[in-house]
């Protein structure tokens, strides 16, 4: 059985984001975190979160999915944010003093506007995991390391073993709760007792993994040759990326909210 | 010792967008001494029934009684090491879950786990080895060093180790060549009677069934569809088609033969069931060999 | 010639081994172009390691292997496997696409087909083994029967002369196995194929021409399924199964039955049966 993690898992569904070239999702989505750093006021933060919340109401995902993509990450943010209210450099009225501990007015409204930074990286990124089979996002990586070919770098090896890697998630997922239940079987308790204790159940359970591991590389290696796999030069690609007008679309939406936010910023 | 569900439902990640309903109103015993096969297709809910019984996972709903513990929903993950010595479970290919150095120290692994000394635990590791038919040489050997059917038998005597009162077997002989199946088989039956064990067997073999065990679980959906003898569920072949479920070989081949007319007191499981009701139909000619005069 | 597979005089042992051990010593025997040959033997009886030395994928000590008039060597492999499809014993362990639709065309990306091409043969060989609905899900939703007949898919897009299933179906479900061998039998009905099946079990042999019988790495008999299933409860020995009828025949006997010394099929056995029965 899966993990109860949202995040990095993909919904399957046939919205316009859905559809759009992982490559664009892929760029867009940093480009969007590049910008973010624009905003540094009230109108800036709304117009962002209204953009975001656009884009997942045309994702079709249930809003419940981005909730439960922050939850666990919300004591990492709150945290950051209390530091940010705490220790941040003092401005305008000061509510309280002590020490080296200031909450000035200030401070108060830079923790808001890290809290809105944090969860709409969050919300975005979610986004685009949630809409984009991993497989099209390692294909979108390919193309995009694409020109380190010329210093050599073994693009099409690397994208190859990302797809594998990929492929086998939930394999050796299935593999570490079949071989953790059959330790518990044998009075072995994960995550109780002292760390000496947690450590030491770990060990029956990673040496097997390891070795079904390199048992499952080897007979992939055989079938892979057998099927005449010798190296990346020389394939042809079943797998291609097409771009679309709605691709072109969205950066321009991407363009004009850059845009929006130069001109809103204060 | 008895296993008894009642009004057991188990629903994966519940409340989450990936809720997915395993097991519905599962009310059933597995009773003391028996030999229990739990029989049905893939997906039908048999191995999230086969963690219950040793509280790998708990209900989401109703009780687990497993001897005198009652396992309910809200049952600590703590203390539940007393009752996993009492039921050992053999997964589907055991060998692996072996990673010590050496087959000794492999097998001792569980009962240390159950507070044994490791002098008791060395000493049972070498009546295991000997009681799952392998030589006591390849004690001080690595497990990864053994041949695929030495290391399950190395597995499954580090289960019998814990000295359960209830084995689990998973498909205990998937991926062994004939031989080696009814050599594994032979040797749960006989580990039965000289350790006194209940069995609990999940398999696809319908012969094995037909050949060992005495009572019979049927699941399909995540529910029990029925229980009882393995005479009582063979006899329905197209109730069992109808939930992808085989026949025993003895049994198909006595549905061809009724087919063209030959009946049957009672449904023949097992070739010498079969060999034995079909002696009685022979004319006399053909009995005693070939020696006799005609 | 119409032998499509010559193996002469061949030893092989692993690397790790003692210079007097061999895992298959002085193997020769030859199939015919669309035969299908059944290789037996029990566990650790060199079975596997015999198919691994047909596609070059392990190399002998000596002997000499031809397929399709080719004789293997180190020029000659990848031609070799090209011409050469292998099915393994574990259908998580093979599946090397994300997708079903992409494991299908990673022999043809292997061997530089173009796109449009790769397409309809994809399309093509999904539609033959009936699992044209499922081109875009993942290994992990699939079934073992499900994933051995992508396997199979992958094998019909690359279009092989010789398919090799070593243990093909042992891991699987009665269905999964079933649906597999269903598959088969209809892959070798549409193309003459020839093939090569490495197995336990009984119903996979008893589709065979000729069985071949290996015990610790000598070629120890070769002869029609026929002749070989009246081994009777020696056939155990060999790493096979016992058919029914030879099973039901034991039992006869051991209740002093005297039964044919021929091999009978199912069928056989009830005609036999029945007519006994209406002589009384």
């Amino acid at each position: 059985m899966m993990s109860k993690l949202i995040f990095g898992r993909y919904i399957p569904g046939n919205s316009v984001i859905h559809h759009m070239d992982p490559r664009a999702k892929l760029l867009l989505s940093f480009y969007f975190i590049g910008i973010i750093f624009i905003a540094n006021n009230w109108p800036t933060y709304v117009l962002l979160f209204a953009f975001t919340l656009l884009a997942i109401k045309l994702s079709g995902v249930k809003w419940s999915f981005f909730i439960n993509g922050v939850k666990p990450l919300i004591w990492l943010i709150l945290f950051t944010v209390v530091l940010q209210i705490l220790f941040s450099a003092s401005g305008g009225h000061v509510y309280l003093q002590w020490g080296i501990i200031t909450i000035s007015q200030f401070g108060l409204i830079n923790g808001v506007y890290i809290f809105c930074r944090f969860v709409l990286i969050i919300f975005m990124s979610t986004l685009l995991t949630l809409t984009t089979p991993p497989l099209e996002l390692s294909d979108a990586i390919e193309y995009l390391l694409m020109p380190l070919k010329v210093v050599h770098f073994p693009v099409y090896e690397v994208a190859l073993m990302l797809s594998i890697a990929l492929r086998f998630v939930p394999t050796l997922m299935d593999e570490t709760e079949k071989i953790m239940n059959a330790q518990r079987a044998r009075g072995v308790d994960f995550g109780e007792g002292n760390i000496f204790q947690q450590m030491r159940a770990i060990v029956p359970l990673l040496i097997p993994l390891f070795v079904s591991s390199f048992n499952r590389a080897e007979d992939l290696a055989t079938a892979m040759e057998a099927r005449g796999y010798q190296g990346g030069e020389g394939r042809s690609k079943y797998r291609i990326l097409k771009w679309h007008g709605r691709d072109t679309w969205a950066t321009v939406a991407f363009a004009a909210l850059t845009v929006a936010l130069v001109f809103l910023r204060a | 010792m008895a296993i008894t569900f009642k009004q057991v439902e188990f629903t994966y990640q519940p409340g989450t967008p990936f809720e997915t309903k395993a097991l519905t109103d599962i009310n059933v015993t597995i009773p003391d001494g028996s030999y229990t096969a739990l029989i049905g297709h893939t997906g039908s809910g048999k191995s999230t029934l086969l963690q219950h019984l040793d509280a790998l996972l708990k209900p989401t709903s109703g009780t687990v009684t497993i001897g005198d513990r009652v396992i309910t929903p809200t049952t600590s993950n703590k203390d539940l090491k007393s009752l996993r010595q009492h039921v050992g479970i053999v997964f589907q290919f055991p060998e692996s879950q072996l990673f010590e150095e050496t087959v000794e120290k492999d097998i001792a692994f569980g009962p240390q786990n159950f507070g044994a000394s490791e002098a008791d635990a060395l000493k049972l590791a070498a009546k295991m080895l000997t009681l799952v038919g392998l030589d006591s040489d390849l004690l001080q050997r690595s497990p990864f060093d053994l041949s695929g059917g030495q290391m399950r038998r190395v597995a499954i005597a580090g289960v019998l180790a814990m000295q359960p009162k209830v084995l689990v077997l998973d498909e205990p002989t998937a991926g062994l060549d004939p031989q080696g199946r009814l050599e594994m088989m032979e040797m749960f039956a006989r580990l039965r009677h000289e350790q006194q064990l209940t069995i609990v067997l999940v398999t696809h073999q319908m012969d094995d069934v037909a050949n060992y065990a005495n009572n019979v679980i049927v699941m399909d959906h995540g529910q029990v569809v029925k229980t009882g003898t393995p005479q009582a569920i063979f006899k329905d072949p197209q109730w069992l088609a109808e939930h992808h479920l085989g026949l025993p070989k003895t049994t198909a081949f006595a549905q061809q033969l009724m087919a063209r007319g030959m009946t049957f007191d009672e449904m023949p499981l097992t070739e010498d069931q079969l060999a034995a009701a079909l002696v009685k139909q022979l004319p006399a000619s053909m009995l005693g060999g070939g020696d006799h005069d005609e | 010639m119409s032998q499509i597979i010559d193996v002469e005089h061949l030893n092989y042992r692993y690397p790790q081994q003692a210079a007097d051990q061999l895992t298959l010593t002085d193997i020769s025997f030859t199939v015919a172009a669309g035969e299908w040959v059944a290789i037996v033997g029990h566990n650790g009886s060199g079975k596997s390691t015999l198919a691994k030395n047909l596609n070059g994928l392990l190399a002998p000590v000596s002997g000499k292997i031809t397929i399709d008039g080719q004789v293997l060597s180190e020029q000659t492999v990848w031609d070799i496997r090209r011409k050469i499809g292998m099915v393994f014993q574990n259908p998580d362990n093979q599946f090397v696409g994300a997708t079903v639709e992409d494991d299908v065309a990673f022999s043809l990306e292997n061997q530089g087909i173009p796109r449009d091409e790769m397409l309809s043969r994809v399309a093509e060989a999904l539609a033959q083994v009936d699992m044209q609905d499922f081109a875009t899900r993942e290994p992990a939703r699939l079934s073992g029967g499900q994933k051995q007949r992508v396997a199979l898919a992958g094998m019909i897009a690359a279009r092989p002369q010789i398919l090799i299933l070593d243990e093909a179906t042992s891991m699987l479900d009665p269905e999964g196995r079933a649906e597999v061998l269903q598959t088969i039998r209809q892959m070798k009905a549409d193309s003459d194929l020839t093939v090569l099946s490495i197995t336990h079990d009984i119903d996979e042999a008893a589709n065979a021409n000729r069985v071949l019988v290996v015990n610790d790495g000598h070629l120890v008999e070769e002869g029609t399924p026929a002749e070989i299933f009246q081994h009777g409860p020696a056939l155990i020995k060999m790493g096979l199964d016992m058919p029914y009828p030879e099973r039901l025949k034991a039992a006869l006997a051991r209740l002093g039955v005297q039964v044919p010394a021929t091999y009978l099929t199912e069928k056989g056995m009830a005609d036999w049966l029945w007519q006994l029965r209406s002589n009384k």
